[in-house]
């Protein structure tokens, strides 16, 4: 079997990033089963809160190919 | 075997010895696609190309709907203002803040019709291949956006008041310095950085993952009959992934607006 350890050394990157978009998502449902008034005014903030989390994964991603390629 | 193709990994082509072999992964080659002129950097590739077909396609469409705008709107009219209603006040005016943002506005809209596009050739017949899976695109998109941000800021604070607007205030004396250092990485580096990357690994991820499936299923046909019968679950995953990919392309086109959006309103705040 062949392969690249800096793959799985991605894989464990993105847990991080993971946990933290399902956090993020979370919260969101929980706010907007509360209170669905607030919908609007949620979306954007969570959809930014995933976005920045997410970038972490994304660094991962590059780095992956920087160092394992 | 599967699972061997993917632990092989996306850089080099690797040929899986137990079971059957001759399949070979897709690498990140797959995207260099020169059209004209095949050797070094001055080829013109796909991605050029379907990115200026994505410009006139656009144009001759946005000016066909919108030429005869009436107040009771034909069908047409309606879809395009709901398009562009969705960027003004879904992204521009919440973002920015009713004050400044009808400046903003053909910026971002431009922005997210042209990432959105762009996007969507992924998973579009004739063309099936995301233009911004080329790291240049979203470099150049995030260009633009990194100069209006710090020039309107710099515009109305000044170079001096821009930086200093950086740290909040209300903060102990000997703070200050790290998150000024902070808060000018966070401008000058992280941001367009992230920006540019997130656009790009998720539509070369994407693709990725959408060819190997493909590639997988049609390699299981050439099998024998075992593997044909896994060819079915290959290509049912490869359907899902097309509709999830879809999800994602118009969700990072509405996120890179969105970060524009919020990057012009935190340099056009007034404080903190």
């Amino acid at each position: 079997m062949e392969g690249n350890l800096s793959l799985v050394g991605y894989g464990l990157a993105t847990i991080g990033p993971a946990i933290a978009v399902g956090l993020i998502f979370a919260a969101y449902i929980n706010g907007v089963a509360r209170q669905p008034e607030a919908r609007n005014l949620l979306q954007p903030i969570a959809i930014l809160g995933f976005a920045l989390a997410e970038a972490l994964a994304i660094f991962a991603l590059v780095l992956y190919f920087v160092k394992g390629a | 075997m599967i699972l061997t193709a993917l632990a092989a990994g996306t850089t080099t082509a690797v040929v899986a010895e137990e079971g059957g072999g001759g399949f070979e992964t897709p690498t990140p080659d797959i995207f260099w696609l020169p059209t004209f002129g095949t050797s070094g950097d001055w080829a013109i590739t796909e991605q050029m190309v379907w990115g200026g077909v994505s410009v006139v396609l656009l144009s001759v469409v946005m000016v066909a709907l919108s030429k005869n705008a009436a107040i009771v709107p034909s069908k047409g009219q309606w879809l395009m203002e709901g398009f562009y209603n969705f960027a003004r006040n879904g992204v521009a005016r919440d973002m920015i803040g009713t004050k400044h943002f009808l400046k903003f506005v053909p910026l971002l809209f431009s922005l997210f019709s042209l990432i959105l596009i762009n996007n969507w050739f992924g998973i579009l017949p004739p063309v099936m291949n995301p233009t911004m899976g080329r790291i240049g695109f979203p470099i150049a998109l995030v260009l633009v956006v990194y100069v209006v941000y710090h020039w309107i800021g710099i515009k109305k604070m000044g170079l001096g008041g821009y930086f200093a607007h950086m740290v909040p205030d209300g903060l102990p004396g000997w703070i200050r310095p790290f998150i000024m250092l902070l808060e000018i990485i966070t401008y000058f580096v992280t941001r367009p950085l992230t920006l540019a990357l997130r656009l790009f690994g998720n539509m070369f991820a994407g693709h990725m993952l959408i060819v190997l499936f493909v590639s997988a299923g049609a390699y299981f046909l050439t099998q024998d009959v075992l593997f044909k019968l896994l060819s079915v679950p290959t290509f049912i995953m490869a359907a899902v992934m097309f509709v999830f990919e879809a999800l994602v392309q118009f969700l990072q086109a509405y996120v890179f607006v969105l970060l524009s959006a919020s990057y012009i309103a935190g340099a056009l705040a007034d404080d903190h």
